[in-house]
């Protein structure tokens, strides 16, 4: 056999591996099971959905939102645990807000009513907590949803940091939407609504850990417009929505290609990041595709559909996703891979995260 | 940092680097530079040209018959297994805060890594700098910091002038674990070695900095393989390649610089000096993979050794031998591919990696995995 053959060989076995569903074998929980890489996938695919959902006909289809039986309700949940609670762009507050409605918004679900949870330390100042109910409250004006039940618990200093939000969402099925992530088909263009990076690289800035400084702002923000004006655009064209958060564009391309099976190439240089951003990740060592988003969403169009559907979103929300591109196609091969065509003219494997993004040392 | 005013995606100074119409120049004259009738092959010594070479595709960009072969020079890599666990031991010791780079936290010990050390309670933290290790210890006078300190030349100056500044402060809370290598003997075992079937060099650009181009004369004198010393940025990588072609076509063995915008022929004086006074040989260190290798590594010399850890904290000191299965010491020297290993992919991949050069993403192994897993070679075979 020869060494090309050999290595295909090699690489296909190593392609079977992965498309077995994760197992869960840690000894321990570490940040890594946090991070949205393949640590998380185990989690949740080898421990989560076997025990809760063992005839895989609702949480093992693993949207953003999971459908309330009977009905055209959708519901989601989400916590913020995020350090420090207020950052440039925004806070924990705004945060909690606009992440639970994304997931609706995504999932081609109006927003319509989102409960509330907080665990507060002990000692935490009144005022910081005044700002984030007053911030909560704000963005859920912001986006139209109202907040209809809540909780609060205090646990003992040292026990939180600070504060940690929970809140759910329910909203509405989309009667315009037919979205499901294995319906992607060859030839499917992907878009992306705004430049990528901002929000972890302004969170990274924000904790001073670097001694950077940048003008970069969170993009938190609902995504309901957007998620609205492309429904209204090329409605049943949309194959799939998700909101570009915890690790990346780069990780939900990949969720998206391993449950279509299909390949997806990524054009680099038609990627939007901000020079700001791009000098930050650059300094880090850190690829601005693997970092979280709040206001970003990748929406995989038709290709007869693919410039309705930018137009759509460049206008979407005054000047929020402006700079919305058209940033790679859904290809047959290789199936459940994410290749990116670099800006220099060579290829590479854009693969799920192993952990955290651990920088690299020179 | 580029202004707000300024297109996108301009960072000034590295985008000039990246130039995909230059890279089709440098392609073209690569592919005229090459004798058909002959295979090259090429080893990148540094791990941040493997980086490189995967992030940007330039394989795609080489004639089918220059192969590149990945080298020893991925600091997180040739770590062995004995030194994590002492550095795990120390991170479990009361009232320590054990600081090191990135990617030595998932390196694996012969007990699970840093990482697993810290899910269990131990205190450690990723900096960028040891300055960064120096500043927690000055903050938290009660604990004791441990910086766990890896790399080669390009490293080792750092670690010495935040030895010498907690000096200058009198900050007793502060200790080192030296892992710090030297390049010139690996390279020198690396030629050595019976099995190696080498055409040239794409030299270390950043150790260079530190060193010089002048330590690597010993390479086409007494080998007779040529270098060029290689900056990191794809454009730089392709030019070397092309570089050591045409030295090799017209018959020359010498050691060129291509990265001449940063490293001078004789280095860092400076940097060579406080590295002579902070630091002294050891007279063997061990490498993963590649064995004990004479002179290789760096302890604190005489008079800093108030602040080496090794002293102030007992450690195992346990020599832990490579697992069987792991082939990495042929992958560091160019023997095998990161893919004919045995356990490659399947056993041993960056999630769960057996050998270290699937940990650092400058390691070949992962770096193959993460960004060169798919049929490029097939691809061309086809066509």
């Amino acid at each position: 056999m020869s060494a090309v053959d050999r290595e295909q060989r090699v690489l296909s076995i190593i392609e079977t591996a992965r498309a077995k569903r994760a197992k869960f074998r840690d000894e321990r929980i570490t940040m890594a099971h946090g991070a949205g890489g393949k640590a998380t996938q185990g989690l949740i695919e080898g421990l989560l959905v076997p025990a809760l959902d063992p005839e895989g006909t609702g949480l093992a289809a693993l949207a953003d939102a999971g459908a309330v039986p009977g009905g055209d309700l959708l519901l989601t949940t989400d916590a913020f645990v995020v350090k420090p609670l207020r950052f440039p762009g925004g806070s924990i507050g705004e945060l909690a807000v606009n992440g639970t409605v994304n997931d609706l918004a995504v999932a081609g679900a109006r927003p319509l009513a989102l409960s509330l949870s907080l665990i507060l330390e002990e000692g935490l100042g009144a005022d910081v907590l005044r700002a984030e109910v007053e911030a909560i409250a704000a963005a859920a004006l912001s986006a139209g949803v109202a907040v209809v039940t809540g909780d609060t618990k205090v646990v003992e200093r040292g026990h939180a940091d600070g504060m940690y939000v929970m809140t759910a969402g329910v909203g509405r099925r989309d009667p315009r939407a037919r979205l499901a992530p294995d319906a992607l088909k060859p030839g499917d263009r992907v878009l992306v609504s705004g430049p990528v990076g901002e929000h972890g690289t302004a969170i990274m800035l924000a904790r001073g850990e670097f001694d950077l400084d940048a003008d970069v702002a969170s993009d938190t923000r609902s995504l309901w417009p957007a998620a609205d004006a492309l429904l209204d655009a090329v409605g049943s064209q949309l194959r799939c929505m998700r909101d570009a958060t915890r690790g990346g564009v780069a990780s939900v391309l990949n969720e998206l290609a391993r449950a279509a099976r299909v390949g997806v190439t990524v054009r680099e240089a038609a990627v939007r990041v901000r020079p700001v951003v791009a000098g930050a990740a650059e300094i880090l060592g850190i690829d601005p595709l693997y970092v979280a988003n709040e206001g970003v969403l990748v929406a995989i169009v038709a290709p007869e559909a693919a410039d309705a559907a930018l137009a759509a979103l460049r206008t979407a929300d005054g000047s929020a996703h402006a700079q919305a591109a058209e940033i790679g196609e859904v290809r047959a091969e290789p199936p459940g891979m994410v290749l990116v065509e670099t800006a220099f003219g060579g290829r590479r494997v854009m693969d799920q995260l192993v952990g955290d993004p651990l920088p690299r040392i020179c | 940092m580029a202004g707000s005013g300024t297109p996108e995606r301009t960072v000034r100074f590295v985008d000039e680097f990246r130039d995909a119409e230059l890279g089709r120049v440098l392609a073209g004259e690569l592919l005229a530079a090459a004798d058909p009738g002959r295979h090259y092959k090429l080893m990148e010594v540094c791990g941040g040209h493997t980086h490189a070479i995967y992030k940007y595709g330039i394989d795609d960009l080489l004639p089918d018959n220059v192969e590149l072969v990945h080298g020893p020079g991925c600091p997180v890599c040739v770590i062995p297994m004995g030194r994590v666990d002492d550095g795990i031991a120390i991170a479990h010791e009361p009232d320590v805060i054990l600081t090191c780079f990135g990617d030595m936290l998932r390196v694996p010990g012969s007990h699970g890594t840093l990482l697993d050390a810290k899910a269990q309670g131990a205190d450690v933290r990723m900096v960028y700098s040891p300055l960064d290790a120096l500043r927690i210890a000055r903050e938290q006078p009660e604990r004791q910091v441990v910086f766990f300190a890896i790399g080669f030349e390009t490293t080792a100056p750092s670690t010495a002038l935040t030895l010498k500044r907690a000096r200058a402060e009198g900050i007793e809370n502060f200790s080192v674990v030296c892992n710090h290598v030297t390049i010139v003997p690996p390279l020198r075992a690396l030629l050595e070695s019976p099995d190696l079937r080498l055409d040239g060099f794409i030299g270390p650009g950043h150790v260079s900095t530190v060193v010089g181009a002048r330590p690597f004369q010993f390479i086409p004198q007494q080998y007779g393989k040529p270098v060029v010393i290689s900056g990191f940025e794809p454009l730089d990588v392709l030019q070397s390649a092309l570089m050591l072609l045409r030295q090799l076509g017209d018959g020359r063995c010498e050691v060129e610089n291509q990265y001449a915008r940063v490293v001078p022929y004789d280095g860092n004086a400076a940097a060579l000096r406080v590295m002579g006074e902070v630091f002294a040989l050891r007279p063997h260190f061990e490498w993963r993979g590649l064995g004990f290798i004479s002179q290789s590594g760096l302890r604190l010399s005489d008079t800093y050794a108030d602040f080496d850890a090794e002293r102030r904290f007992a450690t195992p000191g346990v020599r832990v031998a490579d697992p069987k299965a792991c082939q990495c010491g042929e992958v560091l020297k160019g023997v095998i591919k990161p893919w004919e290993c045995k356990v490659f992919g399947t056993a041993c991949t960056p999630e769960r990696p057996i050998g270290t050069c699937m940990v650092s993403s400058e390691g070949a192994c992962a770096a193959y995995y993460n960004f060169g897993r798919f049929a490029r070679r097939h691809e061309r075979a086809a066509v």
